[in-house]
């Protein structure tokens, strides 16, 4: 068997040591760190919730109480549904699809411009001011984004001191905060796929639609972006998964009256101690998520190949 | 229907560089004319003067007695053809055929039928759906050729189309070039660094060296009776004997070299004087191995050093007694297996065919 396997052309290419160890470290990551934790989780979410030293006893076992929880609700309330999660579940899809939206709308003139019409020290200057801000920690950035946002913040400050305005903008009650600070927060991951899908188009074939009588915006529409397709496929699910299970940027940046579906997540498992609950949650994010890649790769009309390209 | 192309005093300048300088040439509706030279000679910075990627830092570019300034290559009627065809890799070709059609709001049913038409033209019928990888080089390139035609240009532009086919197919795209040209009778204007597709393809040349014209001409006046020593050199072959002048007569000049004096014929608009230092030209094929009654005008001592079959000649590389190389070629017809390295001949060449021009820069240093 262990013969066998050394003549297979993979350890001829990277010799038995490098060989070896891909194959450990592929596999350790693919089991450990994604498979046992997420079927540890999968099994969890339909156990009941009982403390640590109670499992395996009489009141450990199987059901659906906690994706019922989610649907309809705690057993005493009397609403039909229930309201409150459904409303943070479909709130924190829809917003994460709108920041998903405005990141494309927002990179792709940029990730254009620095791609192909910036001169390349322009770009190469483009790109680093577009890293360094991430260099600081995501909870920084939201702190930041809160002292600008809030009622006494620099901005609000900076209006009512030149006379735009007599009253505070109310940026954080009314989420403008969060949504800033999620547009933000995953920016890169939706610029560099761009970028690098953009990149690769030869430029004649811009020049060469251009010269058959193409105006910009058909070029844009008719090769540019078809080119691009597996980049904006790949930018916005990256952009997507994460935003929809943002935590730092909600905890901080979100009005009081107002939770982002990782916080009710968190607070499953932290606050309220409910383990099964919160992996019952976290599935249910989970199987979103992969919703949306496969509706992506169905719309775009790409593989999952090209997306990792 | 064709147009004029005009270029006026065109200079194209990046920084200080000038990429094209002072270039005049007026080139005719329905002409085949090519821009000929080296890499980085500026030839294709005019091409892109003329199709509009480029306007000119000075000087004006008119197409049909109109001045072209600040007009975007989507609104000139010029159409491009890329080095690398860039043609639109996710389109099928009857797309890529009709895109210029699509842009121009041309209903489905119309852009199928123009898309028909040229698939015919480019002898590709019926395979219209088929995607750009799924073709040929050659077929590529005809496919290239009527997307740019699809909108009916009055002038079609090309930039070094044939560099990336082999040699046959090469030969092959030369002649479909010029029976295309014929059929829709449009200006073409062709940049190319191989001489050989300029002087099978154009009715007119314009050699260029560093962003000026050398020498506009009809391609067998260029190749017999070149302006300057870059040309002599670049359009062909040709070796040059260094010299003074020693006498002139008319337009024949005789030059004074270290391996004798030669008599050659001067371009009527070249001025030469004696002393003068001049180089006196003469094509490997000019170069004959005398035979009984022959009688040269020119006559050449030469030894030889090597050769090479090439199939139809038979190129040989021999010294003067100075040490001059120079190279010329007997066709295969004729036998030449008694002459190897090391033997020595006498050689001539006719002064009609050789051209004597004031010393200059040549293209082979």
């Amino acid at each position: 068997m262990g013969n066998y396997l050394f003549t297979q052309p993979f350890f001829k290419k990277n010799g038995k040591a490098v060989a070896i160890y891909f194959l450990v470290a592929i596999v350790f990551w693919f089991v450990f760190l994604v498979i046992i934790p997420q079927l540890y989780m999968l099994d969890l979410s339909f156990r009941s919730n009982v403390p640590p030293l109670a499992r395996g006893g009489p009141q450990d076992f199987y059901t659906m109480e906690h994706y019922q929880h989610f649907v309809f609700g705690s057993k005493t309330s009397l609403d039909a549904f229930n309201f409150v999660d459904l409303g943070v579940f479909g709130r924190t899809i829809l917003v994460s699809i709108m920041v998903t939206i405005a990141n494309l709308l927002f990179c792709y003139p940029i990730a254009f411009y620095i791609a192909k019409i910036a001169n390349p020290s322009t770009a190469r200057l483009l790109i680093v001011s577009l890293i360094i801000p991430f260099w600081i920690n995501e909870l920084l950035r939201s702190f930041a984004l809160r002292i600008l946002f809030a009622n006494e913040g620099v901005i609000n400050n900076f209006l009512t001191g030149i006379g735009v305005i007599d009253q505070s903008i109310l940026f954080i009650t009314y989420d403008i905060g969060l949504y800033t600070g999620l547009v933000y927060a995953y920016i890169l991951l939706m610029m560099f796929p761009l970028y690098n899908a953009i990149e690769s188009l030869d430029i004649n074939q811009i020049e060469a639609a251009k010269d058959l009588g193409s105006s910009s915006l058909r070029t844009h529409w008719r090769i540019v972006i078809p080119h691009a397709k597996p980049g904006i496929v790949s930018g916005c699910t990256m952009v997507f998964m994460l935003t929809v299970g943002a935590l730092a940027t909600p905890v901080v940046l979100s009005s009081p009256n107002t939770l982002w579906f990782p916080q009710l997540i968190y607070q499953w498992f932290n606050m309220n101690d409910n383990w099964s609950r919160g992996s019952a949650y976290s599935i249910i994010l989970l199987i979103i998520s992969v919703i949306f890649v496969l509706a992506m790769m169905r719309i775009f009309k790409v593989k999952i190949g090209e997306i990792i390209k | 229907m064709s147009a004029d192309v005009e270029l006026n005093n065109v200079s194209v300048t990046f920084g200080s560089f000038y990429a094209a300088k002072s270039v005049n040439v007026k080139i005719n509706g329905g002409e085949f004319f090519s821009f000929l030279g080296p890499s980085g000679c500026g030839k294709t910075t005019l091409l892109r003067a003329i199709s509009g990627f480029q306007d000119p830092s000075e000087g004006s570019v008119l197409i049909d007695n109109k001045d072209m300034f600040g007009i975007g290559p989507n609104k000139r009627p010029t159409s491009l053809i890329f080095q690398n065809l860039a043609l639109f890799p996710l389109m099928s070709v009857s797309e890529n055929i009709a895109f210029s059609l699509e842009v121009r709001g041309i209903s489905k049913k119309d852009r199928q039928k123009r898309a028909d038409e040229l698939l015919e033209l480019i002898a590709l019928e019926g395979q219209g759906e088929k995607k750009v990888h799924q073709l040929s080089g050659g077929q590529k390139q005809r496919v290239a050729i009527a997307r740019a035609l699809a909108v009916e240009p009055k002038v079609l532009l090309l930039d070094e189309p044939l560099s990336a086919l082999d040699l046959k197919l090469r030969q092959r795209m030369r002649t479909e070039l010029r029976e295309i040209q014929k059929r829709v009778n449009i200006t073409f204007i062709y940049i190319t660094h191989d001489q050989g597709e300029a002087l099978t393809m154009s009715d007119r040349i314009a050699v260029m060296n560093e962003g000026e014209i050398e020498q506009i001409g009809p391609c067998d006046e260029v190749y017999n009776n070149p302006l300057t020593p870059f040309v002599a050199t670049f359009v062909g072959e040709n070796n040059p004997l260094f010299g003074k002048v020693k006498e002139i007569n008319q337009n024949k000049v005789k030059i004074e070299t270290p391996d004798g004096d030669f008599l050659s014929t001067m371009n009527e608009n070249k001025k030469l004087n004696i002393g003068d230092e001049a180089i006196a030209f003469v094509r490997p094929e000019s170069l004959f191995i005398p035979r009984d009654g022959d009688n040269f005008d020119n006559q050449i001592k030469v030894n030889i050093e090597s050769f090479e079959f090439e199939g139809n000649i038979k190129n040989f590389y021999a010294t003067l007694s100075s040490g001059t190389r120079i190279k010329f070629s007997i066709p295969n017809a004729i036998d030449t297996s008694s002459i190897s390295s090391g033997t020595k001949l006498q050689l001539g060449f006719e002064s009609i065919k050789s051209s004597i021009l004031p010393k200059a820069q040549l293209a082979i240093d």
